[in-house]
Order: structure tokens, then C-alpha cells, then sequence
């Protein structure tokens, strides 16, 4: 494929992203003008960070009045989980691809601009991944200052449908190589069920959930690892 | 505030950038051990499904209605259908358990 037909095919992927990101961004906006941001703020907040989980983080510790290192503490851990994306991407660029890719691609490191981008066969290709993040990153950061300025007219039906967008996203990532691969289906499985106790279980809940997903990443993906090694050989699709 | 606001935000961008860029600057070289790179390979799947559930089901009005957005998007995307399909499907789940259930 040539670099305008990989940029175009990025761009078509990041549109079903872009729709599950407006609505979470939307929501986020919410949340953000009743931490006192205004629309630009929120605008450029998200422009630069482009991280749900982080931003959410954030947005409410400044609310409360926090100071600047705890909220860049809250930041490393929310978005620890990057760190963990970035170690396994680092491996998928070929030697060949000049260096500042990896500082712009990195950039716009998110759950799902990772996922598509390391679950396609072979190296990362640069103008795909540009052209995901340009279709992905204007929508979020427009999303986030319209949950600024609309704030709470949307009716809660819309939010509730919504809000679900980005998880079909993931289950679409995440299915089709399950269903080819009986390892990978028994580390999801192990995961969805791993997850919900540690997530509804009681004794569970002084660690945030940020930290939570951390800490599950980890210890089943090393589980994974040591119980069912990939061959030595193994490409890593 | 409003300027204090700004200070947050660049904060949060300078932390931010650099957890997602530091493994792409210091890891140059393809990694060896078979451990870490079976470790690697686990993590996108694990993390994903472990975003996913329980918060599908936590994140709509009624744990139904997301419950059925998570069984209806399994099935779609095993049956093959495309990421955009699944995403729009399982929103529509929602509504549409909703409007019975609620």
C-alpha cells in the first residue's frame, strides 16, 4: 500500500473511534466546566492529552482543590497503563522508520489508536497512524469543549447509549483474534472475570480504579506470559 | 483560577507525553527475552478486556441493557463484523433495552 492509500485506510479506521470518543469527550466536557475550565481550556486540555481516564483523573482532583505535583502524580498513575502500551509498540516500529515518528506517533498513544495500530500485521506504518490520529484527535478535543458549552442538555437516555460506544469498540478489537487463538480467548475471559471481582468485590476498594486496572494488566499478562510463552519465533500478530 | 487552570493543564500534557513516549525513546532495539515479549504480547487483550467488564455494564442507566451491549458486540465481532458495526450496535443495544426495561 502506498502512504496516501495507508493514511486514507487510517483515517476509515479512526472513524468508528472518533464517534466513541465524542461521546466520552462530551461527557468529560461535563465534568470539566464544573471544575471551572472554559470551553478553550477544555479545548486544549484534551488536545494535548487525549486520555479519558487521565484527563477524568485530573479534572476531578483539580476540582477539589489540589495542588500541581498531585496531579501530576495522579497522572502517572492513571495513565501508567500507557507506559506498559508504549514498551510493546516500541517493539513494532521496523529499524528502518525514522526516529521522530516514534516522538509523534507517541504522542497520540491511546487505548485504541494502540490497539489498531498493534494489532495490524508488521511493522507500524507511520502514515496510518496519522491518519487515525488526525480524524481522532479533533473530534475529542471538540467533543470535550461541547460538554463545556452544552453542558447538561443532553437527555440521560442518550448519555446511557452512548456511553457504551467505546466498550463495543474495544470488544471489536479484542474478539476476532480470540476467536482464532484459544490462548488469547482464555486470557479474556480470564480478564472479564478477574476484573469484575476485583472491581465489585468489596474488600477491593481502597485501590482507585486506575490502579486497579493496572495492577490487573500486569499480573495477568505476566500469567500469560509465564503459563503460555509465545513461540520463539513468534512474529506477535 | 483560570490561569491556574492553564498551569494544570500543562502539567497534565508534560506527564502524559512523557509515559507515552519514554519506552519509544529508550527501547531502540528489538527485545530478546522471551518472557517480556510474551508479557507484551498479552497486554493490549488484557488491558482492553479489563477496561471493558464490569464497565460496560456499569455504564449505562440499567446493568441489562449493558450487559446486552457487551453479549450482542461479542457476538457481532466474532461473527466478523467490523469495528464500526460493533460500535454503533452496541449503543443501539442500549437504547433499545431501555426503552423496554426502563
Amino acid at each position: 500500500m502506498n502512504k496516501k492509500k495507508l493514511f486514507l485506510s487510517g483515517m476509515r479506521d479512526g472513524i468508528p473511534i472518533t464517534l466513541g470518543y465524542f461521546a466520552v469527550s462530551f461527557a468529560l466536557g461535563i465534568t470539566a466546566g464544573k471544575a471551572g475550565f472554559s470551553a478553550i481550556q477544555a479545548f486544549v486540555a484534551s488536545l494535548l492529552n487525549n486520555a479519558s481516564a487521565g484527563e477524568y483523573a485530573a479534572i476531578a482532583l483539580i476540582a477539589s482543590g489540589a495542588g500541581f505535583a498531585e496531579v501530576a502524580l495522579m497522572e502517572l498513575i492513571a495513565n501508567a497503563r500507557y507506559f506498559l502500551m508504549a514498551c510493546t509498540m516500541s517493539q513494532k516500529f521496523s529499524p528502518d522508520t525514522p526516529f521522530y515518528h516514534r516522538l509523534l506517533i507517541g504522542f497520540d498513544l491511546t487505548d485504541e489508536i494502540f490497539a489498531i495500530n498493534v494489532t495490524r500485521k508488521g511493522y507500524i506504518e507511520p502514515a496510518y497512524a496519522y491518519g487515525a490520529i488526525v480524524t481522532v484527535l479533533p473530534g475529542w478535543s471538540v467533543g470535550t469543549a461541547l460538554g463545556v458549552i452544552v453542558g447538561d442538555v443532553i437527555p440521560p437516555f442518550a448519555v446511557s447509549a452512548l456511553g457504551v460506544a467505546i466498550f463495543g469498540m474495544f470488544i471489536a478489537i479484542i474478539v476476532p483474534p480470540a476467536v482464532k487463538n484459544r490462548v488469547i480467548a482464555v486470557t479474556v475471559l480470564a480478564s472479564f472475570a478477574l476484573s469484575t471481582a476485583v472491581n465489585k468485590l468489596s474488600f477491593f476498594d481502597f485501590i482507585p480504579s486506575g490502579t486497579k486496572t493496572i495492577i490487573l494488566t500486569v499480573v495477568i499478562s505476566l500469567a500469560a506470559a509465564i503459563i503460555r510463552p509465545i513461540p520463539d519465533d513468534g512474529d506477535c500478530e | 483560577m483560570n490561569n491556574k487552570i492553564w498551569i494544570y493543564i500543562l502539567i497534565m500534557a508534560a506527564v502524559t507525553y512523557l509515559i507515552r513516549v519514554t519506552p519509544l525513546v529508550l527501547i531502540r532495539r528489538e527485545i530478546k527475552n522471551r518472557t517480556v515479549k510474551s508479557f507484551l504480547y498479552y497486554v493490549p487483550y488484557v488491558t482492553l478486556a479489563v477496561m471493558t467488564v464490569p464497565a460496560i455494564i456499569d455504564a449505562t442507566r440499567h446493568p441489562i441493557a449493558g450487559a446486552a451491549a457487551l453479549v450482542v458486540g461479542v457476538v457481532l465481532a466474532a461473527l466478523g463484523q467490523n469495528m464500526f458495526k460493533v460500535a454503533v450496535a452496541c449503543p443501539l443495544v442500549v437504547l433499545i433495552v431501555e426503552a423496554i426495561i426502563l
